[in-house]
């Protein structure tokens, strides 16, 4: 019998069907207003401070929706914006320094939904609003601080070692040692070779005797990849301290990083933030005066109150160390001894001397490192702009002093592989972070995104209802079952989106607007041909059979080609591009898929297995 | 309904001399203006600063501009954007590579004009990275253009896959005249519909060599172009419909969606026009002219089986 389905693709199309409604869902629920409270760094939220938020709302008389705790954020939700207004006002005292928070629009999926790991799709800057900067890392800058820390170490290595050299200079990517006879220079060069192997050397013969250091392919590329690293670590602790909600801090390339804040109007102040100089300072700890006197305000002569990541205070003495600028390298790795994480610091002659002065006389006691930022802060005072800078120090860690040493020395203790990393990354971005540049730039304002939103929807929206008109009205009970798939396409694409949380731009709507007209086209052909078949006279079920038969080839191949330039756009595309190619991609698939199996069970079930003299087509 | 209750029989290939002739006459037109006049690229392309503004009211160009140069920024240019109340403001690529303090400095300006002004949208795109996207949309349309011809000869046949190409390029270089012509803006979300065009143009070329191919096969008497005609004229309804819903799909992105979106709804309104065009008079064509014949098409005859002579 021809046109008849066997039960297992109606079943796949079932299966399909509710898999596509549960996972769209979500985007019906809409957002409630948040207000989301995160602590800095990623330190552990105390949960006596999520009741006294709770508490200060209370009295307040101000009862969130729902209060949803987390490991380092809380998050209260609202009815209306109006009362998320409130809430931020009550909560602001309360928080203190250690906490930031930020305006929301929570997804208001239900529990049950959220149960099978559904979400809305996530919405892109242009229908948002929001601030989105690309920015590039001077990588020249990063090899050449590279090359100028050689150059420093490579002097003090050969005064140490009493080897005779003329003069050490740097250039862009190329340390030079000039000497005066051979048996110097090959002293020099013995000595490099064994303490600096990264350099690859160099003798040049001319007037002067000059031995040539250069950066090797993969030392420059291990720098290159480190400035990244850092400087996506130190913005992700910015822009944390900033109270985005869902910020996307991306590499892109290899020498980008993209930086996406949602909701964030003010960029200049973004900027500010991002833009910010860091430096830090080694410490003694002052641990012969009294913590608890120094909090009551009774600071010990020569000392200074500093606080931890988690807001603990601790007791420092004035005097430093070593800064920032004589860190030569840190990294993270394994303790030789211990096995356990540990982070490997380097210091150049000037930091090492001093270094070894301070460990001789202060064995057994403790030392900190504190990070500190430079950030040029805009305020609004009587409505006019005042900037000023404001010193944000914060003490990173605290170890303590285990024997005497100079130039290299551990910082053991710590309690992961994670942890050591990220102190790694501090004190290089302390110490020689590689300048970034902005590159791109991009402003949506909140009116703006809604009104994206609100047009976007509309057109899809008119769009697929002129369609929708057009065939039924042009295929009568087939153009009504190719409606049907064209609906289930719909919610098929929307259900795909939500499940890989691709960011849905503009563009996106457009490409899903265009799949919607391009989609119809695979039923345009079958049904065309089955009235062609009709027109040849063949019996209705045979022209069914025959028109979808003949017609699957075609869509194949102009799907195949779509998709073609679909990838390509997707692989070099960026941003609204990409989205764009997203859902075209998306779409082309499912349409095949609804298109084809879709119409072609509904019309198996109306007109398959029985005695049909005409067809509504 | 039916638009086509009988199978047509224009002859489309009778018309091909005049279908040569305007082709021909649309791509060097194109052509010319594209090298004498060039496109209007946007900031996307050009690097530079582009800021939108919102009033609450209608707002006269002539004034922002005044007010604009007063401020010493005479190179910006001013527009509409939509509608009256909403204002573009480009400018060229300055000094420094920040924006922030830009457009900051025009938002005083314009503040101090009508405290009501509101920011609505601002970007800026380094030169660098202009650059940079000139050169990979180019070779995205490439690398497109490249991955269709192999596709296309492996199933079909090269002299298709010449077509289809040749079709393609027409379709890019009439699209991108007719946007010189109009100087509208080429930005980057044009660029994506124009790789769109190439989808859509090819969807159309395709289904119109499956059927060519399809006749060769079936068809035993007629010749080439006869077989050519008989084709286009069995997928013409599909082509019209499909045509059809597209473009009203894409009527109402280009007249709901919103500014932004408008110019990309343009391009690709043109791509189906274009595209339905080039499937019949240029990749057809071209698939003719370069002598494709039946034999090319028939299925590979199975090993050992002889065709016996009637």
């Amino acid at each position: 019998m021809i046109n008849q389905y066997p039960l297992w693709k109606y079943v796949l199309i079932l299966a399909v069907l509710l898999a596509g409604l549960l996972y769209a869902l979500p985007n019906l629920y809409g957002e409630d207003p948040a207000v989301q409270v995160s602590t800095l760094r990623g330190a552990e939220l105390d949960s006596a401070l999520v009741d006294s938020m709770q508490l200060a709302l209370r009295e307040g008389g101000v009862s969130p929706k729902g209060v949803e705790p987390g490991q380092e954020q809380v998050l209260f939700r609202f009815r209306d914006s109006e009362e998320q207004l409130r809430a931020v006002e009550l909560l602001r005292p309360v928080l203190g320094e250690r906490l930031v928070m930020a305006l929301n629009l929570a997804p208001a999926t239900p529990d049950w939904l959220q149960r099978f790991n559904a979400r809305p799709m996530y919405l892109g800057l242009d229908l948002r609003g929001g601030v989105h900067f690309l920015l590039e890392v001077d990588m020249d800058a990063a090899l050449a601080q590279a090359v100028e820390r050689y150059g420093t170490e490579v002097r003090t290595l050969l005064r140490e070692n009493r080897v005779r050299y003329l003069g050490v200079q740097t250039s862009s990517d190329t340390v030079r040692i000039r000497f005066r006879d051979a048996e110097e220079l090959g002293q020099a060069r013995d000595l490099i070779e064994r303490e600096f192997g990264q350099l690859v050397l160099e003798e040049v013969e001319g007037a002067e005797l000059e031995l040539r250091g250069t950066i090797g392919e993969q030392e420059a590329l291990e720098i290159r990849r480190f400035a990244l690293q850092q400087n996506i670590t130190t913005l992700r602790n910015r822009v944390n301290e900033l109270g985005v909600a869902e910020p996307v801090i991306q590499q892109q390339g290899d020498s980008r990083i993209v930086v996406q804040l949602p909701g964030v109007q003010d960029t200049v102040a973004a900027k500010n933030i991002l833009g910010a100089t860091a430096t830090l300072e080694y410490r003694a700890v002052d641990f012969r005066g009294s913590v608890e006197d120094a909090v009551a305000g009774r600071v010990p002569v020569g000392s200074r109150l500093y606080q931890d990541r988690n807001g603990q205070p601790v007791l420092l003495r004035q005097q430093v160390i070593v800064t920032g600028d004589q860190i030569v390298n840190a990294r993270s790795g394994l303790d030789q001894q211990g096995g356990g994480p540990m982070v490997s610091v380097t210091l150049d002659s000037r930091g090492a001397k001093r270094m070894l002065d301070f460990t001789q006389d202060n064995v057994g006691n403790p030392m900190a490192v504190v990070f500190i930022e430079n950030r040029t802060v805009t305020r609004e005072v009587d409505g006019e702009r005042v900037t000023s800078t404001r010193k944000v120090e914060e003490v990173i860690s605290v170890a303590t002093i285990r024997g005497v040493f100079g130039r290299n020395f551990q910082t053991t203790g710590l309690d992961s592989p994670r942890e050591a990393h990220e102190l790694a990354l501090l004190l290089r971005a302390g110490a020689l972070a590689a300048p970034i540049d902005i590159v791109e730039e991009r402003t949506v304002g909140p009116s703006m995104g809604k009104e994206n939103i609100d047009q976007g929807f509309k057109s899809v929206i008119i769009g697929f209802a002129l369609v929708l008109l057009y065939m039924a009205f042009y295929y009568k009970v087939f153009g009504l079952v190719a409606n049907l798939a064209l609906a289930l396409n719909l919610v098929i694409i929307v259900a795909v989106l939500s499940m890989l949380q691709a960011t849905l731009t503009l563009p996106g709507i457009a490409g899903i607007v265009l799949t919607v007209g391009m989609a119809v086209d695979a039923n345009v052909l079958i049904f065309e041909r089955i009235r062609e078949e009709l027109r040849n006279g063949n019996s209705p079920q045979a022209a069914i059979h025959a028109g979808y038969e003949k017609a699957f080839s075609t869509i194949a191949d102009a799907n195949i080609t779509t998709l073609i330039a679909a990838v390509v756009l997707f692989s070099f595309g960026t941003g609204p591009i990409k989205g764009f190619a997203v859902t075209l991609s998306i779409g082309i698939i499912t349409s095949m898929f609804t298109a084809i199996m879709g119409t072609r069970a509904v019309i198996n079930l109306i007109y398959g297995g029985r005695r049909v003299t005409r067809l509504s087509v | 309904m039916e638009f086509f209750r009988k199978e047509t029989a224009i002859d489309f290939m009778g018309q091909r001399r005049i279908a040569v002739a305007l082709t021909l006459f649309v791509i060097i037109a194109s052509l010319v203006l594209l090298l004498t006049r060039g496109l209007s690229f946007g900031v996307d392309f050009t690097g530079g600063t582009v800021i939108e503004v919102g009033y609450p009211q209608s707002v006269e160009l002539g004034e922002v501009r005044g007010k604009l140069a007063e401020a010493g920024f005479d190179d910006a240019q001013v527009q509409h954007f939509g509608t009256a109340r909403d204002v573009l403001i480009r400018l060229a690529p300055r000094g420094e590579s920040s924006s922030a303090q830009l457009s900051e400095e025009v938002m005083t300006v314009l503040e101090a004009g009508d405290s009501k002004v509101e920011l609505r949208r601002q970007e800026f795109v380094g030169p660098q990275v202009g650059k940079e996207l000139t050169e990979q949309g180019g070779l995205a349309m490439l690398y497109t253009l490249i991955g269709i011809l192999i596709y296309v000869a492996l199933r079909f046949e090269y002299r298709f896959s010449v077509g289809a190409v040749a079709a393609l390029v027409h379709d890019v270089i009439v699209i991108l005249g007719v946007f010189s012509l109009f100087r509208i803006e080429f930005d980057l979300t044009v660029l994506a519909a124009l790789l769109a065009v190439i989808g859509y143009s090819l969807n159309d070329t395709i289904v119109v060599f499956d059927r060519i191919r399809e006749n060769f096969r079936k068809v035993r008497k007629g010749t080439a172009v006869e077989v050519v005609n008989l084709s286009i004229n069995q997928t013409l309804s599909r082509t019209i419909i499909t045509g059809l819903t597209t473009m009203l799909v894409l009527a109402a992105l280009y007249l709901l969606g919103g500014e932004v979106i408008r110019s990309f709804a343009l391009a690709l309104l043109l791509g189906v026009v274009v595209g339905t065009y080039s499937s019949i008079y240029v990749a057809s064509l071209v698939a003719l002219a370069m002598g494709v014949s039946k034999q090319d098409l028939m299925a590979v005859k199975k090993e050992g089986a002889v065709d016996e002579g009637p």
